[in-house]
C-alpha cells in the first residue's frame, strides 16, 4: 500500500465532507498532492478527480507539485501585508520566476503563501525552509536568495 | 390554478414552476447564461433578474418559484440595466475576438451585448491569459472566453455523470478544466460535445477538419467519399433558417455534389448493415447463452464511457462497428474493389451530429489493411458553415438522391438518429429472424419518445425479450449499475450519450430546446411512416452487398471488417 492509500484507509466509508481532511492528512505524509494522490482520493470517495482537484485548489493550502530543495514562505497575514509584504511577494515571484504554489524545473527552489507565520513583530517576514527573515525589504530579496542559491551550486 | 401578471399581460402558471418557465411560456423573453433546461436553477449569472412587486430587490426569476397573483415587470429601466451591467462586466476580461471565433454570429453574449446596447468597454480588468486547448480530437477547449456561468460543468456531472471539467481556483483566477488543468485528452472526457450546446460563448467548440477535407477535394488523385448520418438531414435547414423538423436530405446531398464529394452515400445504409450484423448478435447471444443484456455499441461517447466505468460489462457490448465505421470500412474494400481505385487513394468524409466520431475515427481498430475506415469528420454546424463559405444557396437547389450502390435505406436505418431509433429497427429484424415473419405492426411505441429512459417487453413468437433504452450518459450508469448489480429482465440495452439521441448531438445546431429536439425526432418517425422499406432486412442494397462480398451476417468478411473488440481503460489512456 503506498502512503496515499495508507491515509485514505484511515477513513473508512468517508463521504464528500471528509475530502479537505483528506486532502490535508495525505500533503501531511506527501508534502504535497500529487495526480495519483488525487485519483486514489477520489476513488476512495467516488468523486471526479476534476472535482477533487477543483476543492483542493479553492485553498491556497494545498499545493501540487513537491517542495523544491528550498522552500519560500511569504507571509501575507495582516500585520506583514500592512508593513508590505505585497511587494516583497511580487519581488519574490520576479526573482525566482515563480508563482506561488510552483516550485522549479530544477527543484531548487518552491514558493508558498502563507497566512501568518506568528511572527507579526518582525513583519514584514519570510521563512526558507523553516528560517525566519524578519523585516524583509523588497530589495533585499535577492540578497537572501543568493545565499541560498550558492548552496544549491555546492 | 396560478395566474400571474406580468407587463399588464396575464399568463397563466403551473404549481411548482419557476417564475422563469411561466414568464417564458406566456411569450416574455428574459435572457439567461447559467439557467439548463430541466436541471435545478443555479442562480450564478443574475442575467434572469425581475422586479416582482412587494419585493424589495430584483430577484432571479429562473430560481424564483412562481405565486398566484404576482405582479412582475420584466423590462423595466432598472432591470435592463442591472442585466447591462452584468453584461458589461463579463466583458471586462473578455477577448473581444469575436471576428476570429467560431460563434461570431451564434453567440449568447455576443447577442445581450447587442440587445442591452453595450457600446463601449466601461470596465478593464486584467485579460485571463489561459491558452486553448486542443488536446482533443473533438472537443476545443478556449478557456479565455469563458464566463464561468458552469453550464458545461453541470452537463457534464448532472446529464453525464462524467465530471471530466470543474471549476478551478478561485477568484479572479478561477478557470473551468480538468483535474490538474491538463488537456481534455487525459481526462475522462468522452467527447460527446453536449457541454459545446451548453456553452453560451465561443469557450467551446468542435475541432475543425475543414483544411483536411477541401484539400483531399482539390486533390485530383483523391477519390473524396462523404457519407452523412441519419440525424443531419433533420438539423442542417435549421441553419439555414428552416423550422426545427424539416428533412433537407435530397438538398443536402445536392449541396455536398457541388462541394466537389465524387460520391454521396447515406450513414442510414450502413445503419441497415449494421442492424443485420447486431440484430443477428443478439439472436445468436440469446440462442447460445452468451453474454445479456447486450448493449449498443453505435454510440462512442457510450463505448469510451463503458471503457472507463463498466470494464466487467464490456463483454456485453455488441461487437458491431458504429454504422460510420462499417461504411468506411465497407467503401474502402468492396467499393474500392468494384470501382478498381486503391484504397490507399480513396478519402472517406462522414457529416455526423456528432463530435465524439472525430475521435472514434481515429481510434485504434476503426481500420484494415493499413487504412483508415473513415479520415475525417464535420459536424453539421460546419458543413453548414462550408456550405455558405463555397456560396451554395440550398434553397435554390434541387434535391437529388444518393448514389449507387448505397443509395438504398431502409426508414429504419433512418430512425438510427433518435433515442430508442436502433433498438426499434433492431426488434423489426430480430423480430423476422426468430419467428421468420414480419411484424404486425413495426411501431414499438414503448421505446420512443424524449424521456431518458425507456422500458419495454417485446415478443417475438414464443420468445419476450426486455428492451431498454436509455440517453445521457447518467441515465446509462444507472441501468448499467443495476445490471452490475443483477437485474436479469432485460436482454438488450440501446445506449446513446446525448439526451434524445443524435437528433440533439453535440455537433447539431446550438440553441435547440426540447420542443425542437422533439420536432427532429418526429421528423424522422413521419419518414418511417411514409417510407416504402421499413426494415433493414428487406434492405436490397445490403442484401446485395451480403450476396457479393459479406457471405452472411456475422460471417468471416463481416468480423474482419464490421467488427471489434474493447479495452478497459483508465481516463486518458
Ligand atoms: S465533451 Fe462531454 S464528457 Fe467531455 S467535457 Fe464535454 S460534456 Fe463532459
Ligand atoms: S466554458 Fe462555456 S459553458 Fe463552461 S463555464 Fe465557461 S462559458 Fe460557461
Ligand atoms: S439564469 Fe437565473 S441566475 Fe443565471
Amino acid at each position: 500500500m503506498s502512503a496515499v492509500e495508507q491515509v485514505v484507509a484511515q477513513y473508512p466509508g468517508a463521504a464528500r465532507d471528509s475530502l479537505i481532511p483528506i486532502l490535508q492528512a495525505v500533503q501531511e505524509v506527501d508534502g504535497y498532492l500529487s495526480r495519483e494522490a488525487v485519483s486514489v482520493i477520489a476513488r476512495h470517495l467516488q468523486l471526479a478527480p476534476s472535482k477533487v482537484y477543483g476543492v483542493a485548489t479553492f485553498y491556497n493550502q494545498f499545493r501540487f507539485q513537491p517542495k523544491g530543495r528550498f522552500h519560500v514562505q511569504v507571509c501575507r497575514g495582516t500585520a506583514c501585508h500592512v508593513k508590505g509584504s505585497a511587494a516583497v511577494l511580487e519581488s519574490l515571484k520576479r526573482t525566482l520566476k515563480l508563482e506561488p504554489g510552483q516550485t522549479a524545473r530544477d527543484g531548487s527552489f518552491s514558493l508558498e503563501v502563507v497566512a501568518c507565520i506568528g511572527a507579526c513583530g518582525l513583519a514584514p517576514v519570510l521563512s526558507v525552509n523553516g528560517e525566519i527573515h524578519a523585516g524583509v525589504a523588497p530589495d533585499k530579496v535577492n540578497g537572501i536568495l543568493g545565499v541560498y542559491r550558492k548552496r544549491v551550486a555546492d | 390554478m396560478i395566474r400571474i401578471e406580468a407587463n399588464d399581460k396575464v399568463i397563466e402558471g403551473k404549481d411548482g414552476e419557476t417564475l422563469l418557465t411561466t414568464l417564458r411560456r406566456g411569450g416574455i423573453h428574459i435572457p439567461t447564461l447559467c439557467h439548463l433546461e430541466g436541471l435545478l436553477p443555479s442562480g450564478a449569472c443574475r442575467m434572469c433578474v425581475v422586479e416582482v412587486e412587494g419585493q424589495n430587490g430584483l430577484v432571479p426569476s429562473c430560481a424564483f418559484p412562481v405565486r398566484d397573483g404576482m405582479k412582475v415587470h420584466t423590462h423595466t429601466r432598472r432591470a435592463t440595466r442591472a442585466r447591462k451591467t452584468i453584461i458589461e462586466l463579463l466583458l471586462a476580461n473578455h477577448p473581444d475576438d469575436c471576428l476570429y471565433c467560431s460563434r461570431n454570429k451564434d453567440c449568447q453574449l455576443q447577442d445581450m451585448a447587442a440587445e442591452l446596447g453595450v457600446r463601449q468597454r466601461r470596465y478593464s480588468g486584467g485579460r485571463c491569459i489561459a491558452r486553448p486547448d486542443i488536446s482533443s480530437l473533438s472537443v476545443v477547449r478556449e478557456p479565455a472566453k469563458c464566463i464561468l456561468c458552469g453550464k458545461c460543468v453541470r452537463v457534464c456531472e448532472e446529464v453525464q455523470s462524467v465530471s471530466a471539467i470543474d471549476f478551478i481556483g478561485r477568484g479572479s483566477h478561477t478557470k473551468v478544466g480538468p483535474a490538474f488543468d491538463t488537456g481534455l485528452h487525459v481526462s475522462s472526457c468522452v467527447d460527446c460535445g453536449q457541454c459545446i450546446l451548453a456553452c453560451p460563448t465561443g469557450a467551446l467548440s468542435e475541432r475543425s477538419s475543414f483544411k483536411n477535407i477541401l484539400s483531399a477535394i482539390d486533390d485530383p488523385k483523391k477519390h473524396v467519399l462523404v457519407q452523412h448520418a441519419p440525424a443531419v438531414s433533420v438539423t442542417l435547414g435549421e441553419l439555414f433558417g428552416a423550422k426545427p423538423g424539416v428533412d433537407v436530405a435530397g438538398l443536402m446531398t445536392a449541396a455536398l455534389r457541388r462541394l466537389g464529394f465524387d460520391r454521396v452515400f447515406d450513414t442510414s445504409f450502413a445503419a441497415d448493415l449494421t442492424i443485420m450484423e447486431e440484430a443477428s448478435e443478439l439472436v445468436q447471444r440469446i440462442t447460445q447463452n452468451q453474454p445479456l443484456p447486450m448493449f449498443t455499441s453505435c454510440c462512442p461517447a457510450w463505448v469510451d464511457f463503458a471503457e472507463q466505468n463498466f470494464a466487467d460489462l464490456l463483454p456485453n457490448l455488441s461487437t458491431c462497428k458504429s454504422p460510420q465505421q462499417m461504411l468506411g470500412a465497407v467503401l474502402k474494400s468492396w467499393y474500392a474493389k468494384r470501382e478498381g481505385i486503391d484504397p490507399k487513394d480513396i478519402f472517406t468524409v462522414a457529416v455526423m451530429p456528432c463530435t465524439a466520431k472525430k475521435t472514434e475515427a481515429r481510434t485504434h481498430g476503426m481500420d484494415h489493411d493499413g487504412v483508415p475506415d473513415v479520415d475525417a469528420v464535420l459536424t453539421t454546424r460546419e458543413l453548414a458553415r462550408i456550405i455558405r463559405m463555397r456560396n451554395i444557396d440550398l434553397a435554390s437547389l434541387e434535391p437529388e438522391a444518393a448514389d449507387t450502390p448505397f443509395g438504398g435505406r431502409s426508414t429504419a436505418g433512418k430512425l438510427f438518429g433518435a433515442s430508442g431509433g436502433v433498438m426499434e429497427a433492431a426488434i423489426r429484424t430480430a423480430h423476422v429472424m426468430v419467428t421468420g415473419k414480419e411484424m404486425d405492426n413495426l411501431k414499438v411505441q414503448a421505446v420512443r419518445g424524449m424521456q431518458g429512459v425507456k422500458e419495454g417487453r417485446v415478443k417475438m413468437g414464443d420468445l419476450e425479450v426486455g428492451v431498454a433504452v436509455v440517453s445521457g450518459l447518467a441515465n446509462a450508469r444507472k441501468l448499467a449499475n443495476e445490471v452490475r448489480a443483477g437485474r436479469k429482465d432485460i436482454q438488450f440495452i440501446e445506449v446513446m450519450a446525448c439526451p434524445g439521441g443524435c437528433i440533439n448531438g453535440g455537433g447539431q445546431p446550438i440553441g435547440a430546446d426540447i420542443e425542437a429536439v422533439k420536432a427532429r425526432a418526429q421528423a424522422l418517425y413521419l419518414i418511417d411512416r411514409d417510407g416504402d422499406i421499413r426494415t433493414s432486412h428487406a434492405n436490397r442494397d445490403v442484401q446485395r452487398l451480403y450476396d457479393e462480398f459479406l457471405g452472411k451476417p456475422l460471417g468471416h468478411e463481416s468480423h474482419r471488417l464490421l467488427h471489434t473488440e474493447f479495452k478497459a481503460r483508465n481516463a486518458g489512456e
